[in-house]
């Protein structure tokens, strides 16, 4: 197995103390991590851009800052890798599509700006499903990213560059977006941790809409706790996106080695052993996880979420409906690619012909015909629905529950090629991880174990809205258990 | 409203949708400057420009603005949705306009014209502007043009889209509710509401059918009419053009049509294969708004009086007829008319000299001063040509009539004094006398001609007449 | 195969949404859409009339912004991302079929 991952992690926090007390740099830990990529990037293909130049300048800044005796935040010095679906002002923000090759947004997205006045500094925009559409990253238009664990593999997606470049030792925190699984899922893939905050918990702003009512922006670290301080540097209320909370919770870290004792994990049934396409490590790995959970002291028991089993279709159908008008800006007028034509509609219909890949195709005529004359009561407005049953799934079990677990992926890591055929297939990898987007609630997916063929496997927790800290609690547990 | 007839055995049914652009400081999304006249692409954000990545949040005022609005037009204000209209166009950033759909802010309400018939007002609802496509070609129009250029300044701007139901019957009465909804805006200040600028837009929605029918036929929705004039011309022609189609056993095809003022005509414009499926959807990126008792009792606490609630004042103390009250209450001149009556001037002279004699503006003239001027002239002593002038004066530098009268040197020629005139009169012209006698009625400006030389024009023509009359009877 | 979406209906979105297919690439993504609608007809078949859509997974109401100026952008800022601009403003092909 053609492996490039690095023998061991450095974790953020502790980069982050070493910069702040100046036992090294930024500029250091920046050169090691360019050097790691300039290594082995060739053969992951992680990134869309490295941003080397603007990096050195970022981190020069932050340890002349810290030799001012500034105020540098919680994460000095530590690399960041931001999926390239995230605006970067003045740095090419691609979603991994032709139709916005090379371009560069005016602005930062809320999470760019409040990594960067954490001290971070970024390292580069990673590799995606285009328009985060896909679970695999064989959708991008600028090539596959491979698993950093086999270079054969797919390492899951959307956000599969972002997954790989923690994986690969390129950077210890990336940042991701999550519409049906798109940080856990390639989070499981890639052996490291991933998170899906609660819908409304971190801004949307700045991020290339996919279906606004399911994506969030989330870590990816090589620790729970790494990825719970970053999730509290990039979380919280923010004036410029309608849909974020108010009350948003912002404390991850302080709880995070409560244990589980007397707490009370339900363990999601329909999605254990009926669904199509799960493997026997992945039950075995969960289940050994739950074992895990009950030595420490958690009550575990089997539930039933009876919604689970039309989430799949639900999804298919909300989030290309929403995906379909989201993508109806890129028209060759304003920015991004233009192919010409006769008149207008002409220009139109070339540039988004040639612009887009199959799969956003695909998606947005799903989604078009799902909100059209005649057909939106049976699809898109059924789905809905479901949606509240979903919902409603969920609040009776948290009555009794204080977590949900479940298998993040039904298998391991695929190899390239291997499902990009039929769309079905592809689709069916989601099925764990889109009930959490469905009804907003976060999630987090935690490497525990892997298969016979030594690919990761990961276990999904879930926890209420607003709930993160407990999330954190029993993926702690979970980490534990599992080294 | 009642039946009336358009032409021959036509009813004319017409509908309006007029959207109004709210005068906030902002736009309706973003922090961009609501301002009109700046340079291209100045007043734009990542927002508004739809970038991607951007999001809308909604604008306090405007919200509030729509539901005064809606109050004032008697809707219900509810819980509202914002939903997303999709279709591709340049001027639209996002190639989808966010606006209002099954849940709109205000519903069900009504607008009273100045002849105190009502207009159901269906629903009036809040949505963003779009930006400005400019045509290049060597018409300026979208056909025959070679490529067109979009400047975003405009769009992002909050609208009001006021949508009656199709309850008007004439064109007077469209132009009616066309100004008297604009009166009520004005009176709100939420817009300045001028069509020549576009802050106020009116789409006709215009059908025939004949007398009795109960069901409506087939309508066309007719844009770019930008006075009311052309609102008028529009609806009549487009009526003419329903009824000429009829009579050639044809119909009109439902669209929308364009009307063309030069031309003084409509001319289709998208075609029914092209018709659009906005496939409206429940905004995700924007929550719902559902404003409190508290708010809407506030709204309705602190309602400007309406111009149907001066115009009714203004009756009550008047009689006057509804047109003559529509104008004042336009001009602001209400308030004016109803003090000058508490001063002593009676009402009909009061209305009558602010309508016909004031149209400029009121100056320095006072209330009392102008109550005081229908006095002299009710007691005669002053003509009525002589009241114009002291008015002139009275709105130049103001003070009181009685005292400028003076200074001018008018005073009304005394009856008595007259009356020995029109006698003195009577006997040098003999002859004409017979021939007024005898209802020869061109010779009585001669008389009055003489009358008016003798005083040197300081003589009240009606006087002149009424001693004249009696004079002629009394033979 | 089932009839829940024909390759008319197919074309007919593609138009809806400013694409164009060619003939093989209408024929496969009418397949790979019916699979995806086949298998959406359980949520098709469920009986859900007395149950509320959810467009939103948050019951948030009412959030807004004060009527203040925010920062703009210059056009500097935007206008060289742009396929074509003329006199400050973003030019495109002619429009063809309509009046403004």
């Amino acid at each position: 197995m053609n492996s490039v991952t690095p023998k061991q992690y450095q974790s953020a926090s502790e980069i982050a103390g070493l910069v702040a007390n100046r036992e090294t740099s930024a500029v250091e830990i920046l050169e090691r991590h360019l050097n790691q990529i300039e290594e082995h990037e060739k053969d992951v293909n992680a990134f869309n851009l490295v941003t080397i130049n603007e990096a050195r300048a970022a981190a020069k800044e932050t340890d002349k800052l810290i030799v001012e005796g500034g105020n540098v935040g919680p994460l000095a010095g530590v690399p960041i890798a931001i999926k390239d679906n995230l605006c970067t002002k003045g740095i090419p923000t691609t979603a991994s599509s032709k139709i916005l090759e090379g371009w560069k947004p005016p602005y930062d997205a809320t999470v760019v700006r409040k990594l960067k006045e954490a001290g971070a500094t970024i390292i580069g925009k990673t590799n995606l499903d285009e328009f985060a559409m896909g679970s695999s990253t064989e959708n991008s238009a600028f090539g596959p990213t491979r698993n950093p664990h086999d270079l054969s593999c797919v390492p899951g997606g959307s956000s599969g560059g972002s997954a790989a470049a923690v994986a690969a030792g390129f950077a210890p925190i990336a940042i991701g977006s999550d519409t049906g699984g798109s940080i856990r899922q390639p989070a499981a893939l890639c052996g490291v941790v991933g998170v899906k905050p609660t819908y409304g918990g971190v801004s949307r702003y700045g991020l290339l809409a996919f279906a606004s009512s399911l994506d969030q922006v989330g870590p990816f670290a090589t620790s729970v706790k790494d990825a719970a301080i970053v999730h509290e540097v990039i979380g919280g209320y923010d004036p410029l996106d309608s849909t974020s909370i108010k009350q948003a919770p912002n404390s991850f870290v302080n709880e995070i080695d409560q244990g589980v004792n007397k707490l009370k994990v339900g363990i999601i049934s329909e999605l254990m052993g009926g669904i199509d396409g799960i493997t026997q490590e992945v039950i075995q790995q969960t289940n050994i996880a739950v074992s895990a959970l009950s030595d420490a002291g958690a009550q575990v028991e089997e539930v039933s979420l009876p919604a689970a089993l039309y989430c799949l279709s639900a999804y298919y159908l909300i989030a290309p409906a929403e995906a379909s008008s989201n993508l109806s800006r890129y028209d060759g007028v304003r920015y991004g690619l233009r192919v010409d034509g006769a008149n207008l509609k002409e220009m139109n219909v070339n540039t988004r012909t040639e612009g887009f890949g199959d799969e956003v195709k695909r998606r947005i005529m799903l989604g078009t015909y799902a909100l059209s004359a005649g057909y939106y009561d049976a699809y898109y407005g059924k789905a809905l629905k479901v949606r509240r049953l979903l919902a409603e799934n969920f609040a009776d079990l948290y009555k009794d529950y204080d977590v949900l677990l479940s298998p993040t992926s039904p298998c391991t890591a695929f190899k390239l090629g291997a499902k990009i055929d039929d769309p079905m297939t592809m689709y069916v990898n989601d099925v764990c991880t889109i009930p959490s987007n469905l009804v907003g609630h976060p999630a987090i997916s935690i490497p525990f174990g892997s298969g016979k063929d030594g690919m990761p496997i990961g276990v999904q927790i879930l926890a209420p809205p607003m709930n993160e800290s407990v999330m954190y609690q029993v993926a702690h547990t979970l980490e534990k258990a599992s080294q | 409203m009642n039946q009336e007839t358009f032409k021959d055995n036509w009813e004319l049914i017409v509908g309006l949708e007029v959207h109004v652009e709210l005068a906030t400081q902002t736009k309706l999304f973003c922090g961009c400057l609501n301002q009109f006249g700046s340079e291209a692409n100045t007043n734009v954000c990542p927002v508004c420009l739809g970038l991607p990545g951007s999001l809308p949040v909604v604008n306090e005022t405007a919200v509030y603005y729509a539901m005064q609005l809606g109050r004032a037009l008697h809707c219900s204000v509810n819980r509202s949705v914002f939903a997303r209209k999709n279709y591709f166009y340049p001027d639209m950033p996002k190639d989808y306009q966010i606006s209002q759909y099954d849940l709109p802010t205000n519903l069900n309400g009504y607008l009273e014209l100045p002849t105190g018939e009502a207009v159901g007002i269906e629903r009036a609802h809040i949505e963003e502007d779009t930006g400005k496509t400019t045509h290049i070609g060597t018409s300026g129009r979208i056909s025959g043009s070679d490529y067109s250029l979009v400047d975003y300044n405009r769009a992002g701007i909050p609208l009001i889209e006021v949508v009656s139901k199709p309850e008007i019957r004439t064109i007077e009465q469209a132009k009616a509710y066309v100004s008297e909804l604009r009166n009520i805006i004005l009176a709100l200040e939420i817009s300045d509401a001028k069509m020549e600028e576009g802050s106020i837009r009116v789409d006709a929605n215009v059908s025939v059918r004949e007398n009795g029918e109960e069901n409506l036929r087939t309508r066309c929705e007719i844009k770019n009419v930008n006075s009311l004039k052309s609102l008028g011309r529009a609806i009549e022609y487009e009526a003419n053009r329903h009824i000429s189609l009829y009579g050639n056993g044809e119909y009109p095809k439902q669209e929308t049509r364009h009307w063309d003022e030069d031309a003084g005509r409509t001319r289709s414009g998208r075609s029914k294969e092209d018709a659009e499926d906005y496939r409206y959807f429940t905004e995700p990126d924007l929550v719902p708004l559902n404003p409190s008792e508290e708010t809407i009792a506030k709204i309705d606490q602190e309602m400007p009086e309406l111009p149907s609630e001066r115009r009714r004042k203004l009756a009550n103390l008047t009689g006057v007829k509804s047109s003559d009250m529509t104008l004042l209450v336009e001009r602001n001149h209400d308030a004016f008319a109803l003090d000058a009556i508490k001063g002593g001037g009676e009402p009909e002279k009061v209305v009558k000299h602010l309508v016909n004699n004031l149209s400029s503006g009121l100056g320095a003239l006072t209330s009392e001063a102008l109550a005081q001027l229908i006095q002299m002239e009710n007691n005669s002593e002053i003509t009525s040509t002589q009241a114009k002038k002291v008015l002139g004066e009275l709105v130049q530098r103001g003070g009181m009539p009685a005292n400028l009268a003076t200074e001018l040197g008018f005073e009304a020629v005394g009856i008595s004094d007259l009356e020995k005139l029109v006698d003195q009169l009577i006997n040098e012209h003999s002859d004409e006398w017979e021939r007024f006698c005898s209802g020869d009625t061109k010779v009585q400006g001669f008389f009055v001609g003489q009358v008016m030389k003798s005083t040197s024009g300081q003589a009240d023509g009606k006087v002149i007449n009424q001693i004249l009359n009696e004079r002629s009877t009394a033979k | 195969m089932s009839d829940s979406i024909s390759s008319d209906e197919v074309e007919h979105v593609a138009h809806l949404a400013r694409l164009r297919l060619t003939s093989e690439e209408l024929a496969t993504f009418t397949e790979q859409l019916r699979a995806v609608l086949d298998h959406a007809k359980d949520v098709e078949a469920l009986d859900l009339d007395d149950v509320e859509p959810m467009s939103h997974p948050l019951p948030i109401e009412n959030t807004m912004r004060k009527d203040i100026p925010n920062p703009m952008l210059k056009p500097s800022d935007f206008l060289p991302e742009a396929p074509a601009v003329e006199g400050g403003r973003f030019l495109v092909p002619k429009i063809l079929g309509e009046e403004e």
